[in-house]
């Protein structure tokens, strides 16, 4: 067996973030070697995310959403280290946020929409936050994050504001250029058609992540790094000996791709 | 959509003043529609039907900004990318003296729509957490501003309604007046640079301490005093008090006198808990002294003398210590007075308290529980008393604080239980738990020592909570209530997260940079000081700790109730470096004074003293108070068994609010976060099934602890010491059904009650407490920490006093030794056998079949199954053997809701045969003790050998998902879509 060194994996946080420990957790399971960066700590310590190979945006509430979902943080990004991540991306550094690092990572720029005004995480339909279990059907080839998953897999969502709205044009790219990362679907795999709870915000067309045009940038509301052993889905039957319902082959895929470019 | 009428108004100003500069300026945006339908659906329920509300959300900026500057702000900072559900308006107020068009409260200017228009903002000084970030963000576009938040409100088919109507629902349902202000169509805000604070300002500078005279005080004026300052000290105290000082030779500074108020207060001391109690038995034949209550809950948990506890009733939390090796810190605080004027507020800044206990621990926080006790969701609005919210609107505001905090901070909550009576109308619980885990470089800490700095960590200090509860009662003026955000604290959960983080840089290294702390909380830095510095005295001095505002007197700083703050001892070498790592955070940090040795509190504002008393008598003069009871007598009988409709009455009970659903509650709460809870509160493939215990338990690790809870009010109104049985074993059954090791289980007690000094009421806590102590003893379980919440109770308007029924919440912190060992109540695979641990006794009295058909039915309350233990511990063994699929506590509508539950969590069915001679009893009673266990068929003979006695099996799994019960006269059948619609009907929250 060849040794290798560990891809190196930056958890970006901001004050509010609170589920950082739980992505790094994630990360270092499939190998990574974790840094945590938090935005107070930039540009002081831009040297490690530039030296990143795969950056993670940790979710939570950052500056407590206080102007709305993520929107100091992104705001507190660009002051600080301005296009930093854009360029990451651009040189080729495969990047996930989730939950409220999907939203700045809208809000920032790097998924579609949010420059433009086309596409956002707007407030749950039933205007209240959300904690339940979901299942997630991965459907982009283009995503490097979800690229041969084939399987449905399970985790927890827990948000007030994740409602994926968008354009019609924006949604017309989205699905030619097979960008819709994942859709909130049944337990057996089929659509779910906007029905609550199995789609649990009321997103357009079920969405639940999307990714960049390059599809190194990944977006997605429901926490992954939530379901990485088995035994965090077995009471609510998201355990099953017939196939893998874990979502570690996301982070795996995230950093494969980082040790093999 | 959009507001044709603002918009007028804007186009207005903006025509007149597109490049002046405005001092203010209003920005404001619709709120989401569901804000609307709930506000509307609070102002039906107080019988405003036919009127609809709508939201606006404001943001009031002022400086010297232009049109175009706010224009930026509201683009930059406001304004939302998708328009369809959320919409920006911008509405400019004329704020020029010239032109002599100010704003005042109450002036409603021309408001241009038939609707009733209102506008509410916070008051200056309140927590504001949007206001501040907006200041902040707002300099990195380069404009200086202050800013402050508030809603507009439209009520649709208001206008036919008096302005007393009007004023009675907005204080009622859309501004809370402790900490917001308002007015017909729009509001003049008050910035803090408004404040005009110079004499008061002069006032602290010249002295700012008052000298209240008591020395030569007449009895009754020392009760006014008592009275007028809210010190709420008993007349023997007060009398202690005034001796001293005339030993003395002097009077007390008005610091001095609040300081002895609140370590002496029921809240700090525990006086009621510490009190020589003479009891008497109801019918006067016996009349003896009671072991004080404290010291009986602390001497059952030294006889049972578990290896596992570490730290019991010292500190802030009690700590254990299980088989695995983890210390685990746990504790619950109850936060109802504050949670009944300000529902909000009251149950966010309550969790943050309990975690705050945690922190000092010092712990890492890791679970979160919450106990609430609300007046019925559908009371008339004719039947609310006086100044009282109604329990629909306290519900949704505790819900949403608690979910505020927990989710913000990043703590899962977990655990919980809400309950409803119309006993908590006018006086709602809320129980707030958190258990952590204890930092594992910190294996005791050593101070404070002599020398050691005392330094203040959090957010900064302002007239938050002062005197608690009484101040809201006083007359808020231009210098208190407008600066206030008195009485009731507003939470900051991201400031807590970042003292935590603090916290954990200090401490948890194998040197840690403090060698003592605690929380900040009730009496804010005089008890936090003042116990610190019990055994050593300090000195402080006011001028350094950080304002929010201004104009604050010596006494306030001291008493202050401003929340997320700890006290540390630091070492002097390690003060800088504290400090440091604080400011990088973004935690302020004070070095307030020190630890002197000299055993004197002495606080000083600068030159001027403060406070100048010994510890000795601030910590030992308060004489014991002394108290009588009245015991219970409670009636223990034969069961007159009413005619029920059995088939009915099952639905009924899944109907009641305190059996039905919690979920809509449930789905609020982030229960996911730190990935380490394995069994949740609902558990199933379709997550509507309801849990018994949770468990926790560490990603990296293998083992971890479930948390359970038990109350029963009910029984608490006719048989309190059964109470205290049946609670302790229902919160122990909680926890083994879920996989717990029942010889590893620390409790915790929190009793609401109401006022002890009722001599029939404090009988009832005595004999509850006896109870515990008992049940303790019986499960080998120690109590560790708890808390008492004594006086809730509520004065009509006819003079009568209306206590709540006697509340004791027990929570069980069990060891689960091995994840993959747990059970959820799911039933698993058609087939399997149904089998029953425990007795069914004709115990109906209190039960909830009782509470839901009324009337007197005769019996008992549950009595103590001295089996349970031996039992619960077999079942612990195979569980480990792996011999259960599921598993059920029988409680609450006894097997008959049991059997229902586990078929709502799964998608099959049961068929039941349930023995005895009443088919009433064997269905509804809820004797104590029971379990229902899926298990299967071939491993059926193993467990029936393993219990030999007090098990049965009473049924299978069905594939049809429904419930069959024969009983010795009857077959009772119930579709699963039935017993799901009973079970979800009262759950007026049903998302969407």
């Amino acid at each position: 067996m060849t040794t290798r060194m560990k891809p190196k994996a930056v958890v970006l946080s901001a004050p509010g973030t609170n589920r950082q420990h739980d992505a790094a957790f994630a990360l270092a399971q499939v190998g990574a070697e974790v840094t945590h960066v938090d935005i107070r700590d930039l540009p002081h310590d831009a040297a490690q995310v530039q030296s990143a190979q795969v950056i993670l945006v940790a979710g939570g509430f950052s500056y407590a959403d206080a102007l709305g979902s993520a929107r100091v943080f992104a705001m507190e990004l660009e002051h600080r280290v301005g296009d930093l991540l854009a360029t990451k991306a651009r040189e080729g550094t495969p990047i996930i946020g989730i939950c409220n690092g999907f939203q700045m990572l809208v809000r920032a720029g790097l998924l579609p929409g949010n420059n433009s005004g086309t596409a956002t995480l707007a407030h749950n339909k039933q205007g209240t936050f959300e904690c339940r279990w979901v299942d997630l059907a991965p459907s982009s080839q283009r995503c490097i994050w979800t690229r041969n998953v084939t399987s449905t897999i399970s985790c927890p969502v827990a948000h007030g504001e994740g409602r994926f709205v968008c354009d019609d044009a924006t949604l017309a790219t989205l699905r030619d250029r097979d960008q819709i990362a994942f859709r909130y679907v049944h337990r057996d795999g089929s659509p779910a058609d906007g029905q609550y709870p199995v789609s649990p915000n009321g997103s357009i067309d079920d969405i639940a992540g999307v990714c960049d045009d390059t599809g190194l940038v990944l977006g997605m509301m429901p926490h992954p790094e939530n379901h990485v052993l088995e035994r965090q889905g077995q009471s609510v039957g998201r355990s099953d000996a017939s196939h893998s319902l874990l979502a570690i082959e996301i982070f795996r895929n995230g950093v494969d791709y980082a040790s093999n470019s | 959509m959009e507001r044709k009428d603002e918009l007028a108004v804007l186009s207005f100003v903006m025509r007149a003043r597109k490049t002046e500069t405005l001092s203010l300026a209003r920005i404001c945006r619709k709120s989401h529609a569901t804000l609307d339908a709930t506000l509307t659906g609070r102002v039906q329920l107080l019988g405003f039907e036919g009127t609809s509300v709508r939201a606006s959300e404001v943001l009031y900026v002022k400086g010297d900004l232009s049109i175009n500057d706010v224009e930026v702000i509201a683009q930059k900072l406001i304004d939302e990318p998708f328009g369809n559900t959320v919409d920006v308006e911008f509405v400019h107020i004329e704020t020029d003296a010239n032109e002599d068009r100010h704003l005042s409260p109450g002036t409603n200017t021309g408001a241009p729509s038939s609707n009733y228009e209102l506008e509410v903002v916070r008051r200056v000084g309140v927590t504001d957490r949007v206001a501040t970030q907006a200041t902040v963000s707002a300099s990195q576009l380069g404009f200086t501003i202050e800013a402050i938040t508030g809603m507009h409100y439209e009520l649709i088919g208001g206008t036919s309604y008096s302005d007393e109507h009007i004023a009675n629902l907005v204080n009622s349902v859309l501004c809370n007046s402790v900490i917001e202000t308002w007015a017909p169509y729009r509001v003049r805000p008050m910035f803090t640079s408004d404040i005009d604070d110079s004499d008061v300002s002069a006032h602290v500078a010249t002295s700012g301490v008052e000298v209240v005279e008591i020395t030569a005080a007449t009895d009754i004026e020392l009760a006014r005093i008592n009275t007028e300052r809210g010190l709420a000290l008993d007349p023997g105290e007060i009398q202690v008090v005034a001796e001293w000082y005339r030993n003395l030779g002097r009077n007390p500074t008005d610091a001095e006198l609040e300081t002895i108020a609140q370590t002496w207060s029921d809240h700090c001391s525990h006086k009621t808990f510490r009190a020589r109690i003479t009891a008497h038995t109801a019918d006067e034949s016996r009349l003896y002294e009671v072991e004080p209550l404290l010291q009986q809950l602390r001497r059952s948990t030294e006889k049972i003398n578990a290896p596992f506890v570490v730290s019991a009733f010292d500190g802030n939390a009690g700590i254990v210590q299980f088989a695995d090796g983890v210390r685990l810190a746990i504790k619950a605080e109850t936060h109802n007075h504050p949670s009944a004027i300000e529902p909000f507020g009251g149950a966010n800044t309550g969790v943050g308290g309990v975690i705050r206990d945690v922190l000092a621990a010092p712990a890492r926080p890791v679970a979160l529980t919450d106990i609430l006790c609300f007046g019925p969701r559908d009371l008339h609005h004719s039947e609310l008393p006086e100044g009282v919210l109604h329990p629909a609107i306290i519900e949704e505001g505790v819900v949403d604080g608690v979910a505020d905090y927990g989710n913000k901070i990043g703590v899962p909550t977990v655990a919980g239980a809400v309950l409803y009576d119309r006993g908590y109308v006018a006086n709602p619980l809320v129980f707030c738990g958190c258990v952590g885990e204890v930092l594992e470089g910190v294996d005791g800490l050593s101070g404070p020592h002599v020398g050691d700095h005392i330094v203040v960590v959090g957010g900064a200090t302002g007239r938050d909570g002062i005197r608690g509860a009484t101040f809201s009662s006083m007359t808020m003026d231009a210098t208190t209530g407008e600066v206030a955000g008195a009485s009731v604290q507003i939470g900051d959960p991201i400031m807590e997260r970042l003292v935590t983080d603090l916290l954990i840089e200090i401490l948890d290294r194998p040197n840690p940079l403090c060698t003592a702390l605690t929380d900040c909380g009730a009496g804010g830095l005089s008890s936090a000081v003042g116990e610190m510095g019990e055994h050593l005295g300090v000195r402080v001095d006011l001028t350094t700790v950080e304002r929010k505002y201004r104009g604050l007197l010596p006494w306030e700083v001291w008493l202050s109730e401003a929340q997320e703050r700890m006290v540390l001892a630091v070492a002097a070498h390690h003060v800088d470096e504290v400090l440091a790592r604080a400011r990088h955070i973004g935690v302020i940090a004070n070095d307030i004074g020190t630890f002197t040795g000299d055993g004197q509190l002495v606080v000083l504002h600068g030159e001027v003293s403060v406070v100048d008393i010994p510890m000795e008598f601030l910590h030992n003069a308060r004489p014991t108070r002394e108290m009588n009871a009245v015991l219970p007598d409670p009636r223990r009988e034969h069961t007159l068994l009413p005619e029920v409709n059995v088939a009915q009455a099952l639905l009924q009970l899944l109907a009641h609010p305190t059996i039905a659903s919690k979920e809509a509650i449930i789905r609020r709460y982030d229960h996911e976060i730190l990935g380490a809870t394995v069994v949740r509160p609902m558990s199933g493939p379709s997550q509507v099934g309801p849990s018994d215990g949770v468990v926790i338990v560490e990603p990296r690790r293998n083992s971890g602890f479930a948390l359970g809870i038990g109350v029963n009010p009910q029984y608490g109104l006719y048989d309190p010491e059964r109470m205290a049985y049946a609670v302790v074993d229902e919160a122990i059954r909680n926890v083994v059904v879920a996989g717990a090791d029942p010889r590893q289980v620390a409790l915790l007690d929190n009793f609401s009650w109401g006022d002890p000094r009722r001599e029939t009421t404090l009988g009832d806590l005595v004999a509850t407490v006896s109870g515990c102590c008992a049940a303790a003893q019986m499960f080998r379980a120690p109590f560790v920490s708890g808390k008492d919440s004594l006086n809730n109770e509520y004065t009509d308007s006819d003079g009568t006093r209306h206590s709540i029924p006697p509340t004791l919440v027990i929570t069980a912190l069990a060891h689960v030794p091995e994840a993959d060992h747990v059970l959820t109540t799911q039933l698993k695979t058609p087939g399997n056998e149904i089998l029953m641990i425990g007795t069914t006794r004709d115990e109906l009295r209190g039960s909830h079949l009782h509470l839901v058909l009324g009337g007197d039915f005769g019996g008992e309350v549950p009595a103590p199954d001295v089996d349970a233990p031996k039992r619960y511990e077999i079942l612990h063994e195979v569980i480990r053997e792996g011999l259960v699929e599921s598993a059920h506590d029988c409680s609450e509508g006894g097997v008959g809701v049991a059997l229902a539950e586990m078929v709502l969590a799964s998608e099959w069915g049961i068929e039941a045969s349930l023995e005895g001679p009443n088919e009433v009893a064997a269905l509804f009673a809820e004797s104590n003790g029971r379990i229902i266990l899926e298990v299967q068929p071939e491993n059926v003979d193993a467990i029936l050998d393993r219990f030999v006695t007090g098990i049965g099996r009473i049924g299978r799994i069905s594939k049809n998902h429904s419930l069959t019960i024969a009983t010795s006269s009857h077959v009772h059948s119930w579709s699963g879509s039935d017993l799901y619609d009973a079970w979800t009907s009262s759950d007026a929250r049903s998302p969407v």
